[in-house]
């Protein structure tokens, strides 16, 4: 057999540098309302989201879930769109809607034919500042909420787990409390909360516009300040400043048992620096990484390591994000097969991390990782939705249009060193969490 | 408010009209191997959807899981390259592939970049005609789905799914898991991988779908240098069948806060004359529209669950209706009530014609948005040949939609919706609910 793979060991990425950027356009209204256009003429659809720069960090102590609460109310109507028909007009449209909150934001979009942009800004615009609520819908609505809490977090102990685990990495900042609440607090969320909530926080000032889709930017603009133009700012709104972790000096560990568990595995969290605007270099050397560390399955060092060589896992990895407004984490995880326990593959997990303090990174590897995350941005184009929440994210996360323009190039500029400088800097036991997640308790031992 | 209203009124007309209804090209290599390919030229990439027909079904019953077990290890080493180099390379491609196995069919995906094509699809071919299924990479997989089985045997959805196929399908390779089961698998060996790969992959069972940066020019001869070697044909076929399902609740108990229920009864094959019409009702009844009378009864007018939706199975060869909810375990009982209640109305009283025109305008104009990129457009390309509707069916889809009358669509309903016949599969511990 010609062997065919021998000779190329990095592909050339021949692509024109212009193909590789959309169109992107960036305006700020009178009233404080940042408006953010993406060209994407391959089809006559709009994406069109508003992003409020208020997530489940920003609640009050002891109001768990008001932002994710908040986010299902906004539904239920106005005095120009009542009785909770907003979504239903969108459907008589043709369009889909939906809404998402995070720890940094909460997002509403809607994805439907060009020419109904100007009705998608004016219902948004309206429910900006004219929500009107009653005691028997958000009833109803807390009920639903609780659902949800069930089916996403108590019915899988994964996201138990988890939960408990962002609770005990973060010893002061909000990031450690979910962002659907603590169900003993949303159950006691009120009308009046809800209400005290997005007046101060759901206005044009603390608001990103960001429209996708097959439209010209003086026309968007055009429009936005039509609709969103009149709408009053909120003068409550100030920077956000949440509690900040202090010196994190004993490193955590914790142990879940729950019946449901069939596949057992360990993981661990490290505290980790965010993306921050003018300086992604520290966060693009992370995200190579947990690339390189634990990205791609069995070609990465973990995953060569434990699945392979030593062969006693089914699975490995690492993850990191960099996108938040605040420090974040970076995680790693392996998943052992049956037969090994979770401290030798925690052993073996250490073993590796080791492994690449002392000798960095294999230079091929990190120029496939390179390569594979040049590819993501010629499929990200594909993706009009992906693309309008890449920039919405990153705006309500305090970065600007250049940083999301520039970051593919503060990934590519990574090096072994980089990397290495980023690893010792990071994998610090003192500002970590390890986790086992196990079966019952009986059974395990 | 008025000028909301006035606004809507002018509006319910159009849909988005589809740049690929009208750019379908329907593509014979010189090997005679057929695609469907829109040319999309704005972006350097192209997306390839191949569908085999057949699937996890036609495993013998002693093999059970040996089709999805072999499209697991399609990119797990092949002749002169193994796994790590394989997947290595995809990444220096920029090329990604997916392997998937169904009830009814496998299929393969993949996003490739123009300017490393041919690289590309020289490193696909090894996965799809030389796999070399060796002993290692098959302990290693087959380890990996003994896991997703054994966490599937306390997930209480992946209990309600195996029990309702088991009831649905008593005796037909539909009762029967696709994954298989940890003794089946545990059975299996790399022999019984190459006889599933022999028998899904040929050309006899495959539909192919293209779109992006390529002309039919260019494509024609990709389609032999990728797939001329597969083998035409082989045995294996599955019968027809009947759903099974008559009626009532089965609770299987099992430690959750909150329970899982799936339920139905037969539906309706896509080659009905009222699969369309059925289409919309099911939309009205439990779509993914907030107006749904499922969605409005139990969620938003009772806070009785977070989510609820039916829809249409056509399998092959026995179509389904189906449903699926979560709820409390003190909530359960009073949703069953609501869908109980709701089929036996929509048996016998049908839709309004206001429910109707509000489901055409949805359904007309949605119908835009699932073209929402190249690799979703290669999977509708598939889809339309696997229902066999014609290289017009794009264009001519929303007016299907528009012709469907009050008469005809209770009509349907009182065909579709089989009240008796809905069967209940809980998982959980639901509070006063009789079987």
């Amino acid at each position: 057999m010609k062997r065919l793979f021998g000779w190329i060991i990095f592909a050339v990425l021949a692509l024109p540098a212009a193909a590789q950027q959309v169109p992107v356009s960036s305006y700020m209204l009178d009233n404080g309302m940042q408006v953010v256009v993406i060209e994407d003429h391959r089809a006559p659809v709009v994406t069109h989201m508003v992003w409020y720069k208020i997530g489940a960090a920003d609640e009050e102590p002891g109001k768990s879930g008001l932002a994710h609460f908040l986010e299902h109310l906004m539904f239920k109507g106005t005095a120009a769109v009542p009785d909770a028909t907003f979504s239903a007009i969108i459907e008589e449209n043709g369009g889909d809607d939906n809404a998402f909150t995070t720890q940094d934001y909460t997002a509403y979009y809607q994805r439907i034919a060009v020419d109904r942009l100007p009705l998608m800004m004016e219902m948004e615009a309206d429910r900006m500042r004219g929500l009107i609520l009653d005691d028997a819908a958000m009833l109803t609505e807390r009920d639903v909420v609780l659902e949800e809490r069930a089916l996403r977090t108590e019915s899988d102990p994964g996201s138990l787990f988890s939960e408990q685990r962002s609770a005990a990495l973060y010893l002061n900042h909000p990031y450690g409390i979910p962002t659907i609440g603590w169900r003993h607090e949303v159950e006691a969320l009120t009308l009046q909360d809800a209400l005290d909530f997005y007046h101060l926080y759901y206005a044009p000032n603390n608001a990103i516009l960001v429209v996708a889709g097959d439209v010209q930017p003086e026309q968007v603009l055009a429009l936005a300040q039509q609709y969103y133009g009149p709408v009053a700012p909120s003068e409550g709104i100030t920077k956000r400043v949440r509690p900040q972790e202090p010196p994190q000096t004993a490193e955590r560990r914790m142990v879940y048992h729950d019946e449901r568990v069939a596949t057992p595995y360990m993981i661990r969290a490290y505290l980790a620096p965010n993306r921050q605007s003018g300086d992604q270099a520290q966060a693009a050397a992370l995200i190579l990484l947990a690339d390189v560390l634990g990205g791609g399955g069995i070609t990465s060092l973990l995953g060569s390591r434990l699945q392979l060589d030593e062969d006693i896992a089914l699975a490995s990895g690492a993850f990191y994000g960099g996108l938040s407004y605040d420090p974040t984490s970076f995680g790693v995880y392996v998943v052992p097969k049956p037969g090994v326990t979770l401290e030798q593959a925690e052993a073996r997990l250490d073993a590796t991390l080791d492994y690449l303090l002392q000798n960095g990174v294999d230079p091929e590897r990190l120029a496939r990782s390179k390569a594979a995350l040049l590819a993501d941005e010629i499929y990200a184009m594909d993706d009009q939705m992906g693309l309008a929440r890449r920039y919405g994210a990153a705006l309500v996360s305090g970065l600007t249009v250049e940083d999301v323009q520039d970051w593919p190039a503060a990934l590519q500029a990574v090096t072994e060193a980089d990397i290495t400088a980023a690893a010792q800097a990071l994998f610090d036991e003192r500002s970590s969490v390890t986790g086992y997640l196990m079966g019952a308790k009986e059974a395990a031992e | 408010m008025k000028r909301f209203l006035t606004l809507i009124a002018l509006i319910i007309t159009a849909a988005a009209p589809l740049r690929a209804a009208n750019e379908i090209q329907v593509v014979t290599s010189p090997g005679g191997i057929t695609a469907w390919l829109v040319e999309e030229q704005s972006i350097p990439m192209v997306s390839m959807q191949f569908y085999f027909k057949g699937g996890g079904s036609l495993d013998p019953a002693d093999k059970q899981g040996a089709t999805n077990l072999m499209m697991g290890l399609l990119e797990e080493g092949a002749t002169g390259i193994t796994a790590t180099e394989f997947a290595e390379r995809s990444d220096e491609l920029g090329a990604r592939f997916s392997f998937d196995a169904g009830r009814d069919s496998t299929s393969v995906t993949a996003s490739m970049l123009t300017a490393n094509l041919d690289q590309s699809i020289a490193l696909l071919r090894l996965a799809l005609i030389e796999p070399t299924f060796d002993q290692v990479a098959f302990d290693r997989v087959q380890g990996q789905v003994f896991s997703i089985l054994r966490s599937d045997a306390t997930d209480p959805s992946a209990i309600a799914s195996d029990r309702f196929q088991e009831l649905a399908y008593p005796g037909h390779p539909y009762a029967r898991n696709p994954d298989g089961t940890l003794e089946t698998v545990a059975a299996l060996t790399p022999d019984d991988m190459r006889v599933a790969f022999a028998r899904a992959l040929t050309k006899d069972r495959l539909i192919i779908g293209v779109v992006g940066a390529i002309s039919a020019q260019e494509l024609a001869p990709l389609l032999d240098d990728l797939l001329g070697d597969l083998p035409d044909t082989s045995v294996g076929e599955v019968p027809d069948t009947q759903v099974a399902l008559s009626g009532g609740v089965e609770v299987i108990p099992f430690d959750t806060p909150q329970s899982v229920a799936l339920f139905g009864h037969a539906g309706l094959s896509r080659d009905d004359p009222d699969y369309l019409t059925a289409y919309v009702l099911n939309h009205i009844m439990g779509g993914r529209a907030t107006t749904a009378r499922l969605t409005v009864e139990v969620r938003k007018k009772r806070g009785l669950t977070y989510g609820i939706s039916t829809f249409l199975l056509p399998f092959q060869h026995a179509a389904v209706y189906m449903g699926h909810l979560n709820s409390g375990n003190d909530t359960m009982a009073e949703a069953i009530e609501i869908i109980q209640a709701e089929w036996a109305k929509m048996a016998e009283h049908g839709v309004t014609q206001q429910e109707l025109d509000q489901a055409k305008r949805y359904l007309t104009g949605a119908y835009a948005l699932r073209f929402s990129g190249n690799a979703a457009i290669a999977g509708i390309l598939t889809g339309l040949q696997v229902a066999d509707l014609g290289v017009d069916y794009i264009s001519t889809r929303n007016d299907l939609v528009n012709a469907v009358t009050l008469d005809d669509i209770n009509r349907v309903a009182a065909r579709l919706y089989q009240p008796e016949n809905l069967q209940f599969v809980v998982v959980g511990q639901p509070v006063g609910l009789v079987e």
